[in-house]
Parts: C-alpha cells; sequence; structure tokens
C-alpha cells in the first residue's frame, strides 16, 4: 500500500476534506460556536502555542499521564504476578478485581478529586487506576497461559518452579504485557483529561472546560487535535519498545490483536 | 553381555474414573540394553504414553518400579532427554540458546558445553543456523534442535514420543535416515514412541508390541535388518513380514488403527 502514488493520493484526500470542511462551513454560514472552519482551528492553534498557554498545560497533562501509567501499570504488573502465582490471594482478592473491572473506572473521578485535591495527585491516581486494570488481566493472563508442553519440558530437565517463572512463564506473558500497555498508555491519558474536567487548575482537560463555558469552540478543536496527536504519540512509543521487546515474535501483531483483553 | 540401562518390572498406571479406574498400563516388564533403539508401537490409548511419562519421572506409577541405570526413577532427572512430538522450542531463544537450555536449568557453565552444542548442531545439519530463532526454521529443522536439546547434557537415555508425527512424510523419511545416523554415531540408548509401524522396524532393534484396554505389551520383536539401513529396507520381504506379523497382531486384538 504504500507506494509513493498512494501517499500523494493520501495527501490530496486530506488536503481536499479539510478544503471542503472550510467551503461547506462558509458557503451554509455554520456559526463557529456550532462548527469553526480549519482556518479557524489552526488560528486558535498558532495563537495558543505562540503565547505558551498551551505548552504549559500540554506539559501538564503529560506529566500526569506518564506518572499515572508507570504507577498504574507497574501495580498492575506486581499485582497481576502475585495474583497468577499465588491461589490464596487468587481467592481472596479475584471477586474485588471482577467488581471492580466492570464498573465505569471513570465514574471514581469526582470522589478521588474530592479525596486528593485539585492538584497533580488526583490526576495522576486516577489515570493509574484506569490504566491498572489492562495490565492486571494481561499478566495474569499471561503467566499462566505458558503451553503445558513447555512446562513438561521444563520439568522433565528437573526444573525448579522458579526457574520455569523466569525461563518460561514470564518470557511467554510479555507480548501479553505488551498489549496491556499499550492499552494502558491510552486509558492513562483518558484518566487525566477525566480528572481534568471534574477539577483541576492547569491541563489540557481543564483548559477544554474554560473553553467550552467561554463557547470557545475553536480552541476546543485545537486541543482535540493536540490531544489525537499526543494519544498517537504515546502509543507509537509503546509499540517501538514493544517492537523491541518481542522480536522473536513474528506473529506478534495479529496475536496482539486477538488476544488483548481491554478493561 | 551388555549392560542393563532400563529395566521395568509389573509396571501399573490406574487412572481413576467415575466406574472404577482404567488400566493404561497393566503389570509391564521389559529391559532395554544400553545402547540399544527400542521402539514401543501400539494404536492410540494403549498407554504408551504414559509409559514414555513414567521414564521420564513426570508421572508416578500405581504400582511396580522402572529403573535406569540401577537407580529406580521417582522424578524427573537430568541424565534423560526426552524429545516430544511438537518440537516445543522457546521463541525467544536463538537455536543455539534453545539447545542450551538443558544446561541453563543445570546452572551449568555454557563455556563448557559449546563445543559440544556446535558439535550436534552440525551433526543434525545446522551449523549455520545456531543464531537463527524458531520461527526461521521449517518443522523439520525445528525437530532437529529439539533433537540436539535433549542430547546437549548427555543423558544415559533418549525417550522420544512420536517425535516425527507431525512431520510429512517425505520429511518424515528423511527424519528417520537422520535418526539413525545420529544414533549410530551416539550409540545412546533410544526408547522410541510411535504408531507407524514401518517407522518402528526401521528404526529399532527391538519392537515392543502394545494394545490398549488393559494396556499390554503382547510382543517384543526384535528386528534383524543389516544397519545402516536405508529406505528401500523397507521394500525387502523381510521388512514386510515384520510388519505384516505386527499388524496382524492388532487385527487379533481388533485394535487397528495404524
Amino acid at each position: 500500500m504504500k507506494s509513493p502514488k498512494n501517499i500523494a493520493l493520501s495527501v490530496l484526500l486530506f488536503c481536499a476534506s479539510v478544503v471542503a470542511w472550510e467551503g461547506v462551513v462558509r458557503v451554509f454560514e455554520v456559526p463557529a460556536f456550532i462548527l469553526p472552519p480549519p482556518s479557524q482551528v489552526a488560528l486558535a492553534l498558532w495563537r495558543g502555542f505562540g503565547s505558551g498557554l498551551y505548552l504549559q498545560h500540554l506539559w501538564h497533562t503529560l506529566l500526569e499521564t506518564m506518572l499515572g501509567f508507570i504507577a498504574g501499570s507497574t501495580l498492575g504488573l506486581v499485582l497481576g504476578t502475585a495474583v497468577a502465582l499465588s491461589r490464596p490471594i487468587e481467592f481472596f482478592l479475584f471477586p474485588y478485581i471482577v467488581m471492580f473491572q466492570s464498573l465505569p473506572k471513570v465514574a471514581l473521578a469526582p470522589l478521588i478529586v474530592v479525596w486528593f485535591g485539585l492538584g497533580l495527585t488526583s490526576k495522576v491516581i486516577n489515570a493509574a487506576l484506569i490504566a491498572f486494570f489492562p495490565l492486571l488481566v494481561n499478566t495474569m493472563v499471561g503467566l499462566r497461559s505458558a503451553d503445558e508442553e513447555r512446562v513438561s519440558l521444563m520439568r522433565s530437565l528437573a526444573a525448579s518452579e522458579r526457574q520455569i517463572f523466569w525461563m518460561l512463564r514470564l518470557p511467554n506473558a510479555l507480548p501479553f504485557v505488551m498489549a496491556g500497555l499499550d492499552v494502558a498508555m491510552i486509558f492513562a491519558l483518558i484518566g487525566a483529561i477525566v480528572a481534568e474536567f471534574v477539577g483541576a487548575q492547569q491541563g489540557l482537560g481543564m483548559l477544554i472546560q474554560s473553553m467550552n463555558f467561554n463557547m470557545d469552540v475553536s480552541g476546543q478543536f485545537s486541543i482535540l487535535l493536540i490531544l489525537s496527536v499526543l494519544g498517537l504519540l504515546l502509543n507509537r512509543g509503546v509499540t517501538m519498545i514493544r517492537k523491541r521487546v518481542l522480536f522473536w515474535d513474528p506473529s506478534e501483531k495479529e496475536r496482539l490483536d486477538q488476544e488483548r483483553v481491554s478493561a | 553381555m551388555a549392560t542393563e540401562a532400563i529395566s521395568v518390572q509389573y509396571l501399573s498406571k490406574l487412572y481413576a474414573t467415575r466406574d472404577g479406574g482404567v488400566a493404561a498400563l497393566d503389570r509391564i516388564s521389559f529391559s532395554i540394553e544400553e545402547g540399544e533403539f527400542v521402539a514401543v508401537v501400539g494404536p492410540s490409548g494403549c498407554g504408551k504414553s504414559t509409559l514414555l511419562k513414567i521414564l521420564a519421572g513426570l508421572l508416578a506409577p500405581t504400582d511396580g518400579s522402572a529403573s535406569l541405570r540401577g537407580t529406580r526413577i521417582q522424578g524427573p532427572r537430568r541424565d534423560i532427554g526426552v524429545v516430544f512430538q511438537a518440537p516445543v522450542l522457546f521463541p525467544w531463544r536463538t537455536v543455539l540458546d534453545n539447545v542450551m537450555l538443558p544446561i541453563d536449568v543445570q546452572g551449568q557453565g555454557r563455556e563448557r558445553y559449546l563445543a559440544a552444542a556446535r558439535d550436534l548442531l552440525a551433526l543434525v545439519g545446522l551449523r549455520d543456523f545456531e543464531r537463527r530463532y524458531p520461527w526461521e526454521l521449517s518443522g523439520g529443522m525445528q525437530q532437529r534442535v529439539a533433537i540436539t536439546r535433549a542430547l546437549i547434557h548427555d543423558p544415559a537415555m533418549l525417550l522420544m514420543d512420536e517425535p516425527f508425527g507431525a512431520l510429512d512424510a517425505m520429511t518424515r523419511e528423511h527424519m528417520n535416515l537422520e535418526l539413525q545416523r545420529i544414533w549410530m554415531e551416539k550409540k545412546k540408548t533410544v526408547f522410541f514412541i510411535t504408531h507407524s509401524i514401518p517407522e518402528a522396524v526401521f528404526l529399532a532393534d527391538r519392537v515392543l508390541v502394545m494394545t490398549p484396554r488393559p494396556g499390554r505389551v503382547v510382543d517384543d520383536l526384535r528386528i534383524n535388518l543389516p544397519r545402516p539401513r536405508g529406505l528401500d529396507a523397507m521394500t525387502t520381504p523381510q521388512f514386510g513380514e515384520y510388519t505384516r506379523h505386527i499388524r496382524a497382531l492388532f487385527n487379533v486384538k481388533g485394535g487397528l488403527d495404524a
């Protein structure tokens, strides 16, 4: 698909749709507070970055997202391992995990903001909470999914349980863990933005909220654009790490898509 | 007089079921001499895989005993190499690292075995593949890596559980020749399970014939064909005589599926 001709076609298609959007808004005189033309969105973007306003808030949201991602996925990894390795832990913890799993985690954001205030902490905790589950579930499934024949092989070599864990179960779980990280990255961003909606002094989510009050729709569009680019870049980052870690797994792509457990 | 490598005496294995139990193995006795190639042939459900698992120490017998070089098999032991039906390679390890798995598990230094690993890989025709990953190899090549892995720690005995069952007919014949060559060079005691009668006759010094329900050894047949055997050995009258004899045993028992 990636021939020069197709790439040119794709760029052309993009330009055409932007022009069509601009044209439709102007011809039908759609009010800017309903749908702003792309030119105004571009202007908002230019001003926002020019004044340094966007960069400051972007940095804040990025920090919350990354801290939440690291905290949440580390916790998910550790707890997922504990649940996978210990039957008692699984027995006592699993009902709560299932219960929590079915709860839309964003609904917790107001509570968390009440508990942890308007600052950075509540955002990081909310992001971590949402990022936590894909890691927990995928680590659990990954560690448990070691092929029976491979376990038999290790046993026949008189390997200890510890050796089976380090030499077989852990590397075997890596594709699952990486798929979990993929999801957790985007989830962390959602968690941070939602917590900013609820109550914050800084961040892109808070900026959207205040623009909404001021009917600054082109401003909101410009932030949405930034968020989608941010999401894309974060996702790309994880994908790059994944490709490096899972170099041995040629069917990596298809398998991840099939086995991805979304929380 | 050759020494005894494996001694199996009155070995029984019962699996519990709702209506009592089913005897996967019923008082089986046989012995294998040092360096001997013994094939076990039988239809599915005759307990041959159970027998291999007991010899590998992965399963405990209900009754009786199995010994290797005079010591009783009571669990997995490091002087046994096992080859399963699937290659069971670890995809994150290179060919060489896969071969080294037993050494890593035993916590021994790899340096001492590096030369041996390279020799073995050359022996199975994979000299230039040590840095490749399993997915880069064909099924037959993967199974050769598995055989190399089973030999690296110089085990007293090689257990093979239908190792070529998943390969296509052409590759399978080729692998039979390869295995004969490796065996003639290494002089290991081999315990080889298969449900193919010609494969058993072609490879083995002795064929143990098993029938199911209860799992029993009904014949212990010595194959007197000169070595090395080529594929054309399969068309000799003698070869046909052996396979006919074994097939007749299954027909009598009504358990034909091979």
